[in-house]
């Protein structure tokens, strides 16, 4: 088991949590054999803010999420906690958490990683590009008074 | 990297909707005939836990109940399997709205939880491990018991307590190996 | 009194059944999808998911589909679904200066860091009804956009003011807040408890309590500080892991009003917040809760109470839910028969005694 970092697999775990379930299964068709720990989960987690954005938490609302967990044949142990109800996305992204803990990571990581960090990316660029069109450029106009 | 140990990641139920609302119905069996003994299945909780406790701390508590692990239960394995099956806050004694443990390690129960007036179910559940489970011993009378029934207790004197504070007070389970037994605070239990 | 009454099975089958045909309507017309609804009716979708507390959008179409578009009908649907689920576990705060902001706004600063974005809002719109989308419009067609790079933080506005200690402070705790779904509400409500009740209150109800508040009845003058629409990631401890992770992200509407205050007896002049926050997209919902929840906090603030209804927190917080209120309120028209019995008797004999009086004066 390679051992990494929990600042490492914090990274992998959000962009598999977000990533589009038919794009994962694009990328990944065939899970690795493994044993499963934790069936897929549908749940709730509340989802809290804070009051005037950094005060006191509060509860704002509930949102669905789903959980599984898995164990590999060679041992290595995969979580997932993934937004919604897709059941073979929390399965898939439980497996590809414990295939980047073996000696395929690199592998894994170029085939099913990278490609959904870099669409996360390009999605985000393109949302902040059409709310950067719609950035407000104020012009003061002359006024005859202003002597 | 910290990760559980790979044994508390088994022993959850592996069937949870049938099996959590087949044990449900036993535990609530239980408490509605105090005294009667049920049988449950389905968890295989790390030691020093039996069966029983696995089973009703997986239907009972959750990520919003605070759980106190009393002696012997508080141990790194019971923490990591409570962690990742239940995910339930370990708490003090004092907080708990369950407690797991031995009679011994859950002394005093004086300072459970009982409730407050206007919310009287704001009170704790003691899971009680002991050896055996047998309808033998003080006689219990009160509502769910048709006229009296009788079964093996660790003690009278801290029931009796429990009962006089009535409609405040804390609920019991008792678990041995597979078997269940409830003894809500709304039970008598003869003196001896 | 109710009473357990048998029959009608025939024809509450037949009711169902004619309802379901009336859902579908023409079915020479092609039947809406999930998808469809999701795209297309997005803030319907938004509204059914705040309301019915539970962020998740195709559940939301679902229920809009399945309530013919009765969003009241609809959120009850999704409040009844969430009570099925298992609680797996209370989120970290999110933390909306990380927003990846679709719109940002500030009537208090013209220029402010990050700027005024404007967002796909309907300001500015003529309000008048575009027949091209009748004709079935073709699709608003690809535009050369600037190149942006998305920015790590947006700092809010009322953070400049409280650098200059113009402004009330708000000190991050984090103890866990109360919640309203597991707990009964219990009053004096704290500003966590309250800020809850009004994020899945009623729109309508919130807009009108915030909107007396305008008219003078608990005046506040309120300035929206900023207003911002965008995504948040939502970070969860993993207690198996034993560190947090980012398990999805969810559209958030904030709104923080700056309000004018002179002092009172116990806070010295200064401004003071209100905020709102909610689930999808929805600024007038937003707006409208910072100003109820700043009316809400005349006490704390040693402000007078004038008898508002949006000061009373009660009168707010018990009656900003549409699910308990149409609950009570539509259960009037299922049987009362004996009720109605017994009050029939009541004035039959009221109404002999009256007459007897009548009758023996005469």
């Amino acid at each position: 088991m390679t051992d990494a970092s929990p600042i490492a697999r914090k990274a992998w775990m959000a962009t598999l949590a977000k990533a589009p379930p038919a794009r994962l299964a694009a990328l990944l068709p065939y899970l690795p054999p493994h044993h499963v720990l934790r069936q897929p989960e549908i749940g709730a987690v509340m989802v809290r803010g804070r009051v005037g954005a950094t005060g006191a938490a509060f509860n704002l609302g509930e949102m669905t999420v789903t959980r599984a967990s898995v164990r590999l044949e060679t041992g290595e142990v995969g979580h997932a906690w993934v937004q919604g109800r897709d059941k073979a996305h929390a399965l898939r992204a439980a497996a590809v958490d414990a295939l980047l803990q073996t000696g395929a990571a690199d592998d894994i990581a170029a085939r099913v990683l990278h490609p959904l960090q870099s669409e996360a990316d390009t999605a985000r660029a393109f949302r902040a590009a059409k709310a950067a069109a719609t950035k407000v450029d104020f012009f003061t106009m002359v006024r005859g008074e202003d002597k | 990297m910290i990760t559980a140990p790979a044994d508390a990641l088994e022993g959850g139920f592996s069937e949870a909707p049938l099996q959590s609302a087949r044990a449900f119905r036993e535990i609530l069996e239980a408490m509605a005939r105090p005294g009667t003994i049920r049988r449950v299945q389905g968890a295989r909780p790390p030691e020093p836990l039996s069966v029983a406790a696995g089973v009703a701390l997986l239907v009972l508590t959750d990520p919003t109940t605070r759980l106190h692990l009393a002696g012997a239960a508080d141990c790194p394995a019971v923490r990591d399997w409570v962690a990742f099956h239940i995910g339930a806050p370990l708490t003090a004694a004092e907080d708990a709205d369950f407690a797991v443990g031995t009679w011994d390690a859950l002394q005093p129960v004086t300072r459970f939880r009982i409730g407050q007036p206007d919310y009287p179910d704001r009170s704790a559940t003691l899971i009680v491990e002991v050896d055996r489970l047998v309808n033998h011993g003080p006689a219990l009378t009160g509502p769910g018991i048709e006229t009296a029934t009788w079964l093996i207790l660790p003690e009278t004197a801290a029931f009796r307590a429990n009962r006089a504070l009535f409609p405040l007070g804390f609920d019991t389970i008792f678990t041995a190996g597979d078997r269940i037994a409830g003894l809500p605070r709304s039970t008598r239990v003869e003196a001896i | 009194m109710y009473v357990a009454v048998k029959g009608g099975e025939r024809a509450i089958d037949n009711a169902h059944q004619w309802l379901a045909e009336e859902r579908r309507g023409d079915p020479t017309v092609p039947e809406l999808t999930i998808p469809q609804i999701r795209e297309q009716m997005a803030l319907a979708v938004n509204r059914v998911m705040a309301e019915g507390s539970l962020y998740d959008p195709d559940l939301a179409a679902l229920a809009i589909k399945q309530a013919r578009g009765d969003l009241i009908e609809a959120v009850f649907l999704i409040r009844a679904y969430r009570t099925t689920l298992p609680r797996l576990a209370g989120s970290r705060p999110v933390d909306t200066g990380a927003m990846a902001v679709d719109r940002r706004i500030s009537a208090t600063f013209k220029d402010l860091p990050g700027g005024q974005v404007l967002g796909p809002t309907f300001d500015y719109t003529h309000r008048l009804l575009d027949f091209t989308l009748m004709a079935e419009g073709e699709a608003p067609q690809q535009r050369n956009l600037p190149d942006a790079t998305p920015a790590d933080r947006i700092p809010h506005v009322t953070s400049f003011l409280n650098r200059d200690g113009l402004i009330e402070p708000v000190d991050p705790s984090d103890i866990a807040p109360p919640d309203l779904t597991r707990e009964p509400m219990e009053l004096p409500a704290n500003r966590p408890l309250r800020l809850q009740a009004l994020a899945r209150g009623d729109e309508g109800f919130v807009l009108s309590m915030a909107y007396s508040t305008q008219r003078g009845y608990g005046r506040t003058h309120a300035f929206v500080g900023e207003l911002r629409i965008g995504t948040v990631a939502v970070e969860v401890d993993i207690p198996e892991l034993g560190f947090a992770v980012e398990i999805g992200e969810i559209e958030l509407t904030e709104c923080e009003t700056v309000n004018q205050f002179k002092g009172s007896r116990t806070e010295p002049p200064q401004f003071t917040r209100g905020y709102g926050l909610v689930m999808g997209q929805s600024e007038r919902k937003a707006i409208a809760m910072s100003l109820v929840d700043r009316a809400l906090r005349w006490q704390e603030l040693g402000e007078d109470f004038t008898g508002a209804p949006a000061q009373d927190e009660e009168f707010v917080l018990m009656h900003c839910d549409n699910i308990q209120a149409t609950g009570f309120l539509e259960h009037i028209k299922l049987p009362h028969y004996v009720d109605f019995q017994a009050e029939l008797e009541l004035v039959r004999k009221l109404r002999a005694e009256a007459m007897a009086l009548q009758e023996a004066a005469e």
